[in-house]
């Protein structure tokens, strides 16, 4: 189809979009979105990403446990959430369709590939008659598309197999999204030329699809209007997207060179952490060293062989991980050593569900070891934000001496946003010193401001000395059973954690510094409830909102803060941690909002919970 | 076989001047001797391991600064205490990982590695398979009492079969393992086994286990007076050890006996035992040693008293390339390929775009 039809449709121009592509997991659909998610930031959209695909790399073609999602949200305006739900959905099959139509609100466009509704993949997922031809779809703006017929054609005359050019009709797809939207195909015409260099002929395949697709919005009349989602207003600067776990794996390696020291990550595979090795495997010209251990407890034990030895060692894991790395923690909190622990936390227990999100590992990092044991706990909230608690997490490990253990979520790790890229002469030297002085050394001689111990790495000259997981004397570090020893030691291990809190920024308050309601929360609930917070504000309600990142210590005037409102909400995609840790430390009759789906908050609902409660406050209850 | 070797004649005093003065310190084993008090019980076998452990630290000409000795638990994890070097008891079984860290980001240290049976082959299992094969510059030492002591006698990974202990009263029904065996299929790059007891073997196998660059595995056989006295008294007491131990010299016969008259030959690929002088068996009958072939290796890992004489020396030695330097090549690599990595123009990569 090489001759294009001239048609005059009408514009319309719209604030926010919200698209999911979702079909089988080897169809493409992370591919479809992250391209689109591309070449929206690129145009110059605020954009939010939401990838939620199965554990399964390859579940029964067609079927229900094998569909695999891909949501963003592209606007004009600063937005923070990958959207409550989709106005447009496209599903590639009839489990696709199944399995994502409930999020679809009634009017939404539902743009189907026809050719995959056959009796075989209906009767597969359920259908007992074809829902586009039985009327089920009414309340939906239903486009149906022979997505695989004229993919097919558009690849006559390549040497491709069958299966190969199925695997191209995602950019079919993905080129009438980007006709409906008036995108440029530039950017993915570009990576399919990267990406495929190498073979020309499949390169060719996808670049057809890709056009293909975008000449049938062209062509046909199918669509009666195009749409327009302009430029967001983002403050000026250099943009780049990027995911939070490629925000996070920069920032370690950013670490490393403000800390002027080798970045060693010692981890073992598992969703959805192992990107960031991954990630930092791909940075040994930066002097990285990554190890990829027989277990999760060696690539702890390695990092703390590294920082023992005078490297920034880190390890990285989720919370299964987390269970089997404990007992190295409490190691590593004895010995007092810098170091730095990744939770990319995902829904559990157990193994629970590996690629679904969740916040549920924050009492099992701040509390899970034996005895009293504290480490210092991050937390990014937003995609971006990765990088700036990455380097955060590296100061406060090396500054105190500590393990710090730093949080984030599938959510935050796997979603993307843009992001303005900073100068590294805006970074802050982290850097400390090793003990090289004799005179007056101990090991356990702490610095009194920090009350850190002193870095004595082997190879320095006159301060051999033994540390181990035996209770050290104070001061001397020798073994010690000496009851009052003990006591001085627990005490001093946890000031020195408590202290870290006037080393911390206060806890922010976004809208009235006091009033009805507060909101609180942590890690990658920020968008939605800072969106919750938004509306609620523009209605004219009094409500705050305030946003841990830092939750061991916590800053200084947390307890002020949710002293300083009638009602605190503290929604958590976990049974109610933070909610605990708050009550119990403030003696605040904070109240939780919790829903453990495997999926972020949407805007509508913590919305709706706030109103609830003011409206408990105003007795109309 | 007498304490003084090894020693060096110069006295600590000088020592410490010499070193003050930045010249090349002569150590001594006195420099290598901790102020921490022992606290093995009076008889252990841990004592000599000790005794010969220091005496040959002098020998590898590495300043004592950069010797670190990590331990896991058990009695033989406190022997980093008694070194004045540095030293990292860690938790129990992975004590392998933490040397893997510490060596694959510092190659200038010489690392060592103090274990027990049940810390190195029960609940660090896994952690020494992997640091051998990755052939980790580090130096384990396993001192094997085939009992758990520090936990005041159950039965460990090395008991042998129906042993009856505190924590099998009828008798342990769980087979033992060959350490050496472990270590072998693990594809350690070096592999010897010593006697407490025996201490100028065991400096000499110390002595080599050091000069070794890879992954080394010692077994000593060290009684435990308390909990399991005699494990190995069978043949190692003096009056028997010659007739039931095989000493091993690389290049030279597997001979053995008080009169050097008995032997170890491949009839077939099965090992017997001959006597030199019998049956028209000559010296060039019997097995000549090579640490290099693993066939020979797995036969020594395996064959044990009462049936066979018990190999002790080096089994295993061969040369490859460690995980640290490798580690180091390919950072190498990387920079040469790509350049020094430039973290601002990391972050500056990638799609971007500007908002004015």
């Amino acid at each position: 189809m090489t001759e294009t039809l001239e048609r005059t449709l009408p514009e319309r121009e719209l604030e926010r979009v919200t698209i999911r592509f979702a079909g089988d997991s080897g169809d493409g659909m992370q591919l479809t979105g992250s391209q689109f998610t591309r070449t929206a930031a690129v145009f110059g959209n605020d954009i939010s990403t939401l990838p939620d695909f199965p554990a399964e790399i390859r579940a029964p073609a067609g079927s229900l446990p094998g569909v695999s999602g891909f949501q963003l949200s592209f606007s004009s305006t600063d937005i923070h959430t990958p959207g409550d739900a989709p106005d447009v959905l496209v599903a590639m099959n009839p489990a696709a369709l199944k399995s994502n139509l409930v999020d679809l609100p009634p009017g939404g466009a539902l743009i189907v590939n026809e050719d995959a509704f056959t009796p075989q993949n209906l009767t597969k997922v359920g259908y007992t008659a074809n829902p586009l031809t039985d009327g089920s779809l009414k309340a939906w703006n239903v486009i149906a598309v022979p997505i695989s017929t004229m993919n097919a054609r558009s690849a006559e005359g390549l040497e491709l197999t069958n299966k190969q050019v199925d695997l191209t009709k995602n950019f079919f797809a993905l080129g009438l999204m980007f006709w409906l939207y008036e995108r440029d195909l530039e950017p993915t015409l570009a990576w399919i030329d990267e990406k495929f260099g190498k073979r020309p002929v499949i390169a060719e395949g996808n670049a057809r699809a890709l056009k293909a697709g975008y000449n049938y919005g062209e062509t046909t009349e199918v669509f009666h209007e195009r749409f327009i989602v302009p430029p967001a207003k983002l403050a000026p600067g250099r943009y780049r997207n990027l995911t939070g776990n490629e925000a996070a794996a920069m920032g370690f390696v950013a670490a490393a060179q403000l800390a002027k020291r080798t970045l060693f990550y010692g981890s073992y595979p598992i969703t959805p952490a192992s990107d960031i090795l991954h990630q930092l495997a791909g940075y040994k010209n930066f002097g990285v060293v990554t190890f990829q251990a027989e277990d999760e407890i060696a690539a702890i034990g390695a990092a703390i062989g590294a920082s023992y030895g005078g490297s920034l060692g880190m390890t990285g894991t989720s919370g299964p991980g987390i269970a089997l790395k404990s007992e190295a923690l409490g190691l590593a909190i004895m010995v007092e050593l810098p170091l730095v622990v990744i939770d990319v936390q995902r829904a559990g227990p157990s193994t629970g569900m590996p690629t679904k999100n969740e916040q549920a590992d924050l009492l099992q990092v701040m509390f899970g070891r034996n005895s009293d044991s504290p480490v210092a706990i991050v937390a990014p909230a937003t995609p971006g934000e990765c990088f700036y608690m990455a380097i955060e997490a590296w100061r406060i490990a090396l500054k105190y001496m500590t393990p710090v253990v730093y949080l984030s979520d599938a959510f935050v790790a796997t979603g993307a946003e843009p992001w303005p890229v900073p100068r590294i002469a805006d970074l802050p030297d982290i850097s400390v010193s090793n003990r090289t002085e004799r005179e007056g050394f101990f090991p356990y001689l702490r610095d009194p401001d920090t009350l850190a111990r002193p870095w004595a790495v082997p190879g320095t000259p006159g301060l051999e000395h033994r540390i181990g997981g035996l209770e050290k004397a104070d001061v001397t570090g020798n073994v010690s059973y000496d009851p009052d020893n003990h006591h001085l030691m627990q005490t001093l291990r946890r000031d020195k954690i408590a202290g870290i809190a006037d080393d911390i920024p206060p806890l922010e308050v976004h809208g009235p510094s006091e009033g009805d309601l507060l909101i609180l929360g942590w890690g990658s609930t920020y968008g939605a409830i800072r969106s919750a917070v938004e509306r609620l504000q523009a209605a004219g309600k009094s409500v705050a909102h305030a946003h841990l990142r830092h939750l061991n210590p916590f800053p200084a005037n947390t307890g002020d803060v949710v002293r300083a409102y009638k009602r605190v909400l503290i929604p958590e995609v976990n049974l109610g941690q933070l909610l605990m840790l708050i009550r119990s430390r403030y003696l605040v009759d904070a109240v939780g909002f919790n829903r453990v789906r495997g999926k972020p908050f949407r805007i509508a609902e913590i919305e709706a919970e706030a109103e609830r409660l003011l409206a408990e406050r105003n007795g109309t209850r | 076989m007498t304490e003084t070797n090894g020693d060096v004649a110069l006295s600590p005093e000088n020592a410490a001047t010499l070193e003050g003065l930045k010249a090349l310190p002569v150590l001594t084993r006195k420099d290598f001797v901790s102020d921490q008090e022992v606290r093995w019980c009076p008889g252990c076998g841990d004592y000599s391991i000790l005794a010969q452990t220091q005496k040959v630290m002098p020998d590898f000409g590495y300043p004592k600064e950069n010797i670190v000795f990590i331990s896991g638990i058990g009695c033989s994890g406190r022997l980093p205490y008694y070194m004045n070097t540095y030293g990292f008891h860690t938790i129990h079984g992975r004590a392998p990982t933490i040397a893997t860290g510490l060596k694959a980001s510092r190659p200038d240290l010489m690392v060592w590695v103090i274990t027990g049976d049940g810390d190195a082959l029960s609940i660090g299992g896994n952690h020494l398979l992997h640091a051998m094969r990755r052939n980790v510059d580090i130096r384990v030492v396993m001192f094997n009492n085939r009992i758990y002591g520090l936990t005041k006698g159950q039965a460990s990974p090395t008991s042998e079969f129906g042993k009856v202990t505190k924590s099998s009263p009828y008798g342990t029904i769980d087979y033992p393992v060959s350490p050496l065996a472990v270590a072998l299929a693990a594809e350690a790059s070096f592999i010897a086994r010593s006697v407490d007891t025996h201490t100028e073997h065991l400096q000499r196998t110390l002595e080599r286990a050091g000069a070794h660059k890879g992954s080394t595995f010692v077994e000593v056989l060290q009684n435990c007076n308390i909990f399991n006295d005699g494990a190995y008294k069978e043949f190692t007491d003096r009056e028997v050890r010659d007739d039931r131990m095989l000493v091993l010299e690389a290049g030279e016969p597997m001979i053995f006996g008080k009169d050097r008259d008995r032997g170890l030959r491949l009839n077939g690929h099965k090992p017997e035992v001959v006597t030199i002088g019998e049956n028209g068996i000559t010296e060039a009958d019997i097995l000549v040693h090579d640490p290099t072939d693993p066939l020979i290796a797995y036969m020594l890992a395996t064959i044990y008293w009462p049936e066979f004489p018990v190999p002790v020396g080096v089994i295993r030695d061969i040369s490859r390339p460690t995980l640290d330097a490798m580690i180091a090549a390919q950072l190498e690599q990387a920079v040469a390929a790509r350049g020094k990595g430039d973290l601002q123009k990391l972050l500056d990569s990638g799609e971007t775009w500007t908002v004015e």
